[in-house]
């Protein structure tokens, strides 16, 4: 029932209905012919639907060993778990394309249910621009990389997959990353859309900023799951490499950051309508190039296993076409948007812009780092790599200013206040920082980690206390407290909580700096001390496993005599590919990870050593942690009333300038 | 506040954050930046000590050893691009995909007594070769483009310490 050919039919439908979403609404919406523009819901809803089927047949060939599939084939096993012939579907080339014009799909459809209150002019433009980009991705993948493509004669058994990808956390990073990435996709619609119409208001602002906050919300998930899956599989002990692939996805973070908060201008003051409406291109624009410039080998890196140079001229007309075109329309429309509110330099206004410029210095920053070794091999002729020290010193200097002013930020008044009365009310998050800088010089090392923990908790403790001082907790009683807190929107909140993550992110990042390692040869029995931890290697042993055998080590840590934990590093070798992985053994008490890996074994048969190596890792989780409780700000200011789209209507008055202050 | 002096406040706020961010660029670009190494390039002009540097190329068949000392495991290899062979000293586990005859990167610095890797790269899977070996490949003759892939892992294996000392320039 659900064969590939199936599959393979039902994403050329996809493809002609994505075709048909991007013209139709859009003759509709220049005619402003009702009947025209009502295809656009219909068309969004159907073209989702044929790519479920199309997915559900790739799916349906990867569960039933069907490696007629050439995608099948070169990527799965009868061996392999059930769950990883699932996740595998798009943990390949081909696969991934087919998730990203999915999640693309589900964005149409989303805008199409969620967005009935929009006007329907705007709606049937939004709708289209999402079609249109997804017909040409749907195109290059029927086109380029089938992935129903037969292959006759059928093998017995499929190549497998690489075992480093058979991870839980591998499986579920990608489809929550291409949400985070596509879902910005949506922005950049209403920004089309916008330019077409040539109209930015307020009531825009609040149209756009629930997507862009979603989307957001997903990449910063997606890129900390993506983090913390190298620091487990990977077994080096670190979480971020600044490897090409990863700069991709965090270039796109920094822009929709920056959107996400300019959009709030836009909203609020009608402001910053030209340079949001710029973002919105540039963060789709970079969500586009990370995920396809990869996949076209311009980029090379660990992360290549989808590299092939031979469908790089598609991607790059298509790139060429998707944001050269936005570019073009953008210089072609923007100048017809009207200015907005003014505002004095010290403002809400003017600290939001200030968070805008910095965020895209950093972003700058991150480009040049990563695009400056390929253009220089391309160029020069030179070869040349940039790594870890090249971004700590860039980078750290240009996050200091934005996290001392994400502490006070949010305190400031719109369109024009005074720096010293908000200040004052944040003494005691200045005073406590102050505390932790002196506390951080004796244990820590290093004038930026400790730097970058003190304005951590200068930016946790000036998020809480912003809370408290809109509560007025302390100064009335608590049951008059808790009623402004219930009166209170739920995006300040949202803020609160989300500006703390980053500083939570921050105090991790700081301590990890601080990170001790050591590399053993030891036989067994013997104990090492590392970071006051006594690590005995009591036991060795050799066992097979489903379809590779593991060298497992028993390790015993103890602190001042007491057993802490019994650790189990081992090391897999896969006998079908002559493959192996180092299985991390991680203990974590919430403030430090204590982190084993097994080595190789060397020495006599009759005497053998093994290789140790131990890492001691404090406030590891809280890097993680961080962007967990990022997104779930993002989440909670997604669940403000006024936040829900649709619910707004274009103002014809004055614009809305509703403070919870 | 006119529109021309927001305008202005805009205009020094930018140019301050984007000059601070191409100086420190700048500044990490003269000391930061790692250049890519062959063999080759290292035996005819070493880089200075203090320079960390990326050496490419194919573990030598049959030159990897281990050794011990103290409690520290430390590995000792030859890179080779054909052309020349440098020894590699390494304090640490080498990764899984580490083989020899297959090729390799060493971040490290160059010593008067060889190179000492702070960190060993191995490619990702059996079919990648990292594109830097690539090139240092084609420049040292093994392989032209032209007359088809890359030489497979294998026959690089044929590859041995002999033949890469033979390779060797005279008085080296």
């Amino acid at each position: 029932m659900l064969s590939p050919e199936l599959g393979h039919y039902a994403l050329a439908m996809a493809c002609i209905l994505a075709a048909a979403q991007g013209i139709l609404p859009l003759i509709g919406a220049q005619r402003r012919d009702r009947r025209v523009m009502m295809l656009a819901p219909g068309l969004a809803v159907g073209q989702l639907l044929a790519l479920l089927a199309s997915f559900l047949c790739l799916v349906n060939a990867a569960v039933t060993d069907d490696f007629s599939v050439q995608n099948v084939a070169a990527n799965s096993a009868v061996s392999k778990p059930l769950l990883y012939k699932i996740t595998g579907v798009w943990g390949n080339h081909e696969g991934s394309i087919l998730l990203w014009a999915l999640i693309l799909g589900f964005c149409g459809a989303a805008v199409a249910a969620f967005g009935r209150n929009l006007p329907s002019a705007l709606r049937a433009r939004v709708i289209a621009v999402l079609g249109a980009v997804a017909a040409g991705f749907e195109l290059f993948s029927l086109t380029t990389s089938d992935p129903f493509a037969r292959v006759w004669p059928a093998p017995m058994d499929g190549q497998g997959m690489n075992p480093l990808l058979q991870d839980p956390g591998l499986a579920f990073h990608p489809p929550v990353l291409y949400t985070g990435y596509v879902g910005f996709a949506v922005p950049f619609a209403f920004a089309i859309a916008a330019l077409i119409e040539g109209r930015v208001d307020a009531a825009w602002g609040r149209w756009v900023r629930p997507w862009a906050v979603a989307a957001w919300c997903f990449l910063t998930c997606g890129i900390a799951l993506g983090s913390w899956w190298s620091y487990y599989v990977l077994g080096w002990g670190g979480y971020w490499f600044w490897d090409p692939v990863e700069n991709a996805s965090l270039i796109p973070w920094l822009t929709g950051t920056a959107l996400i908060h300019s959009a709030i201008v836009v909203e609020k003051r009608e402001s910053l309508k030209i340079w949001t409406v710029l973002l919105a291109i540039a963060t789709f624009s970079f969500s586009l190039s990370g995920t396809f410039l990869v996949r076209s080998g311009i980029l090379n890196s660990v992360h290549a296993f989808a590299n092939d140079p031979a469908r790089g001229i598609f991607i790059l007309g298509l790139l060429a076409i998707v944001i050269g075109g936005s570019l073009a329309l953008f210089a072609w429309r923007a100048p017809s948007l009207t200015a907005g509110g003014l505002f004095a330099p010290v403002s809400r206004e003017g600290a939001l812009v200030l968070n805008n410029i910095l965020l895209c210095s950093l972003c700058a920053v991150v480009l040049t780092g990563t695009m400056y070794p390929p253009f220089m091999s391309l160029l020069f002729d030179r070869t040349i790599s940039v790594g870890k020290p090249f971004f700590d010193a860039t980078t750290i200097p240009l996050a200091i200013p934005l996290f001392i002013f994400m502490g006070f930020g949010p305190m400031l008044p719109w369109k024009r206040a005074q720096l010293w009365p908000v200040l004052q009310r944040l003494w005691i998050a200045a005073l406590l920082a102050a505390v932790a800088f002196a506390v951080a010089t004796f244990g820590m090392s290093g004038i930026l980690p400790i730097l970058c923990s003190a304005l951590a908790v200068w930016v946790i403790l000036a998020s809480v206390l912003d809370l408290t001082e809109r509560v007025r907790l302390f100064r009335m009683p608590l049951s008059g407290s808790l009623q402004r807190a219930r009166m209170l929107p739920r995006s300040i909140f949202g803020t609160a909580i989300a500006h703390a993550g980053v500083g939570v992110t921050v105090l991790g990042l700081a301590a990890m700096s601080q990170a001790q390692h050591k590399i053993v040869e030891v036989p067994v029995g013997t104990t090492e001390h590392l970071a006051g931890y006594d690590w005995t290697l009591t036991n060795v042993t050799q066992e097979p496993g489903p379809n590779y055998t593991a060298l497992t080590a028993t390790l015993e840590v103890r602190h001042n005599g007491r057993l802490i934990t019994i650790m189990h590093p081992s090391k897999r070798s896969f006998n079908s590919q002559n493959q192996t992985t180092t299985e991390v053994s991680i203990h974590t008490n919430l403030l430090a990870d204590l982190y084993g890996v097994l080595g190789d074994k060397h020495g006599t048969d009759a005497a053998p050593t093994y290789v140790l190596r131990l890492h001691y890792n404090p406030l590891a989780p809280w890097m993680w942690l961080g962007a967990l409780i990022m997104a779930i700000g993002g989440a909670l200011s997604l669940s403000d009333r006024r936040m829900r789209v649709g619910a707004p209507r274009r103002a014809h008055s004055s614009p809305n300038t509703v403070t919870a202050a | 506040m006119t529109r021309k002096t927001r305008r202005l406040w805009l205009v020094i706020a930018c140019v301050a954050c984007l000059g601070a961010a191409a100086a420190l660029m700048l500044k990490a670009f003269s000391s930061d930046i790692v250049f890519f190494v062959t063999p080759s390039q290292v035996a005819a002009s070493p880089p200075p000590a203090d320079r960390t540097v990326r050496l490419g190329g194919m573990v030598v068949a049959g030159s990897v050893k281990r050794e011990k000392q103290g409690e520290t495991p430390i590995a000792r290899f030859d890179v080779t691009d054909g052309q020349a062979a440098i020894t590699v000293r390494y304090e640490g586990i080498l990764p899984d995909l580490f083989r020899e005859g297959q090729s390799v990167v060493a971040v490290g610095t160059m010593h008067k007594d060889g190179f000492v890797a702070s960190e060993v790269l191995a490619k990702h899977d059996e079919t990648y070769m990292p594109k830097e070996v690539a090139e240092a490949l084609k420049k040292s003759g093994k392989w032209d483009p032209r007359f088809g892939p890359p030489p497979s892992a294998a026959s690089w294996n044929s590859m041995t310490a002999q033949d890469a000392k033979k390779m060797l320039p005279a008085g080296n």
